[in-house]
């Protein structure tokens, strides 16, 4: 098939190739709603959403392979600005953004929104101070701009060890939740799932590299997008906050405040269900003192200075065609991730009102048990062990202290409580499964690809053809994609865990050695090594040491409340200090390195590394 | 290497102090309006609790405004001194 990948009709033809496409999507939902009104099962409906979209991202991968080293590696740094937006969104926002999100302002409140902020703000980190820089660089991945800025095989090798450990910590949880997905929609046990999730994230990354990814992330976000914002729009039209709730949901919000203490938020439950929860956060207030402000601004610092160090999203700026285009491609990945995040909140706050107010036909707090028990919903979900109503104090109503729940369900399960129809939890399926998938694609191809750039082909065989080495990116694909499934299918940690300490490892190793590199040209070799050694080394043993405080590794609590989750504070400081001391103890770089710096650093120009065809 | 050192170094200076002038507000949004969250709470806008809102929706605009912002001031510092890219 002799599709034109490149060039300018392609671009020209990309609004109306996903035009249609975003066209036939919609048009796929409303055959399906047409088809519930025939009498079609919620179980048939579920299965056809999350098979029909993989059917279609694994056509666009299929079309899109290639044997061209520029077109695997960075999709031939063809990508327009608006488009790798959309891919960079959809690479960004992983299964957890998109189902655990709004779960995790319903149940946590305020000190949950850390996450919002955080994976919005260090997009301003990677535009100021990477992108554009890395894109004049000319690099194929991250552990490339060390190897080539600080040179030497061991500062490439030290860069592609906290890649490793950075992205495979995130992408264990990525398949974990397309095997969640996979495993509800097509009602097969988790660990089948997991292997056919594993199945339909490899088909659009394997045969066409970067290229592939790139299109089919594109058609993941229009998804993942759709399948968030049209129940939120539904619901709030349908309950009379207005069509466009991401803006007027603010007296729903102090509705809360209002309630929370009449309904008694914050009550301890007398009872206990494993793995579920009760409600006792507060939605909107912080919690007091400066340890809790501390927490909240030192988990937005790790998860902006973790999004600036991520290879599988600073890789993404590598295929757009200029400097200018990385640029603008930075601030269209932030507009596109804004639209989902902006609106969490909104649905957290809708489906909690819905729960709570007495003055709405959908809530269920200070109702009599019977009644709630008699809902579908309840039914439904209490069934699978995701939620259960425990009645303590024998009095035949609904306390807050009895209801518990699963706080992840709350994307999945607000529809079915505003009563749409199943063809929204349908869509919505496919939303998360577009979202885990996207982002899975993402981390395998940043691996895969520094093993088999970096590792093989930069430092064990430079001569090595080119058929060998995107032989080998294939086969590592396959390999890393396998252990990030058996690691799934062993369910070590809960999602949200393992996503925070990605993070906090790419954070500890990469953002100074990354920064420095191009803001400091005094950064030399000896310096990066250890920056990244340091950080890396000292941030685990830390997280070892808060998560084990019984073991020898020689602290008994966190300092000043940085738990497991903020473990990138301590790595980064360390690396920040580990580089510049040994940086200044050490010759500066020579005279060829400190011209390349400041060649980075102006847009004109060709790049670094020559570009091969 | 056509371009002359003095000039480098202009453009290079103006473009630091643009990245500085960005990440200072960018400060300001990502964690100061974050810690003081619980007296901003009390002025309402819009219907929203302030210290919530900025968590929920404020920061965000401001990040995304302010990226395009960059963009466009940036891209003016390149043809200024005469390094942007050739527009094909």
């Amino acid at each position: 098939m002799g599709m034109q990948w490149e060039g300018k009709s392609f671009v020209e033809n990309l609004p109306k190739i996903y035009g249609v496409y975003t066209g036939g999507f919609i048009a796929f939902f409303f055959l399906m709603a047409f088809f519930e009104t025939l009498g079609m099962g919620a179980d048939t409906i579920g299965i056809l959403f999350v098979a029909f979209t993989i059917v279609i991202y694994a056509f666009i991968g299929i079309l899109s392979r290639t044997m061209a080293v520029e077109a695997y590696y960075v999709a031939g740094r063809s990508v327009p600005p608006v488009f790798n937006g959309m891919a960079t969104a959809a690479d960004w926002m992983s299964g957890a953004s998109f189902v655990a999100m709004a779960g995790g302002i319903f149940i946590a409140g305020h000190s949950y929104m850390a996450f919002i902020v955080g994976w919005t703000g260090g997009y301003i980190l990677v535009a100021t101070l990477m992108a554009p820089y890395l894109r004049k660089f000319g690099c194929y991945t991250v552990p490339d701009f060390i190897g080539t800025r600080y040179g030497g095989k061991l500062a490439r090798f030290c860069a592609i060890v906290v890649l490793v450990v950075a992205s495979f910590t995130y992408v264990t949880a990525q398949i974990t939740a397309t095997g969640t997905i996979a495993a509800r929609a097509f009602q097969i046990p988790f660990e089948v799932g997991v292997w056919l999730g594993l199945a339909g994230i490899l088909v659009c990354s394997m045969l066409g590299g970067m290229r592939a990814v790139t299109w089919t992330q594109v058609a993941q976000y229009i998804v993942l997008i759709f399948a968030y914002l049209i129940p939120i729009f539904w619901m709030s039209g349908t309950q009379g906050f207005g069509w466009l709730p991401q803006f007027m949901y603010g007296p729903a919000v102090e509705r809360i405040m209002e309630l929370e203490p009449i309904i008694g938020v914050g009550t301890a439950a007398t009872e206990s269900v494993p793995g579920l929860r009760i409600l006792t956060a507060l939605h909107a207030t912080p919690k007091e003192g400066a340890l809790a402000a501390w927490q909240f601004v030192t988990l937005v610092a790790c998860m902006m200075i973790g999004t600036a160090s991520l290879p599988h999203i600073l890789m993404r700026y590598f295929t757009t065609p200029s400097v200018r285009a990385a640029r603008n491609s930075v601030a269209w990945s932030l507009f596109f991730i804004f639209l989902l995040y902006f609106s969490a909140p909104a649905l957290a706050t809708f489906s909690k009102l819905q729960m709570i107010d007495p003055h709405l036909a959908t809530s269920i707090i200070g109702k009599s048990i019977d009644e709630v028990m008699a809902l579908t919903w309840i039914q439904k979900w209490g069934a699978i062990g995701l939620l259960a109503v425990k009645d303590g104090n024998m009095d035949g109503i609904l306390q807050i202290n009895e209801f518990f729940i699963n706080p992840d369900i709350i994307v999945l399960a607000t529809p079915e409580i505003a009563g749409l129809p199943y063809v929204i939890s349908g869509l919505v399926a496919a939303g998360g499964m577009a979202a885990a998938m996207s982002t899975a694609d993402g981390l395998l191809l940043a691996m895969a690809n520094a093993l088999s750039h970096d590792l093989y082909y930069k430092i064990i065989d430079p001569k090595a053809e080119t058929r060998k080495r995107l032989l080998t990116a294939r086969i590592l694909l396959l390999v890393i994609g396998a252990g990030g499934a058996l690691v799934a299918s062993m369910k070590l940690t809960g999602i949200l865990g393992a996503v925070a300490w990605a993070f906090c490892f790419a954070m500890s190793g990469l953002f100074f050695p990354l920064v420095l590199g191009v803001w400091w040209k005094r950064a030399n070799r000896p310096g990066a090594i250890a920056g990244m050694v340091g950080g890396l080394a000292i941030g685990w043993w830390y997280l070892l040491a808060v998560r084990n405080p019984e073991a020898w590794y020689g602290i008994a609590k966190p300092w000043i409340g940085l738990d497991h989750l903020r473990f990138g504070i301590v790595g980064i400081v360390a690396s920040l200090v580990c580089m510049v001391v040994v940086t200044l103890l050490t010759k500066a770089p020579d005279e060829e390195t400190q011209r390349m710096v400041d060649e980075v650093r102006v847009p004109s120009g060709d790049t670094i590394i020559p570009s091969k065809a | 290497m056509t371009l002359d050192i003095a000039k480098r170094e202009a453009h290079w200076h103006r473009t630091r102090n643009l990245m500085i002038g960005h990440l200072i507000v960018w400060f300001i949004f990502a964690f100061g309006v974050h810690w003081f969250a619980a007296p901003l709470n009390n002025i309402s806008f819009l219907g929203w609790p302030l210290g919530y809102y900025f968590s929920a929706q404020g920061s965000l605009i401001v990040f995304v405004v302010q990226l395009f912002m960059f963009n466009k001031q940036q891209h003016a510092i390149d043809v200024q001194f005469g390094v942007a890219e050739q527009e094909d």
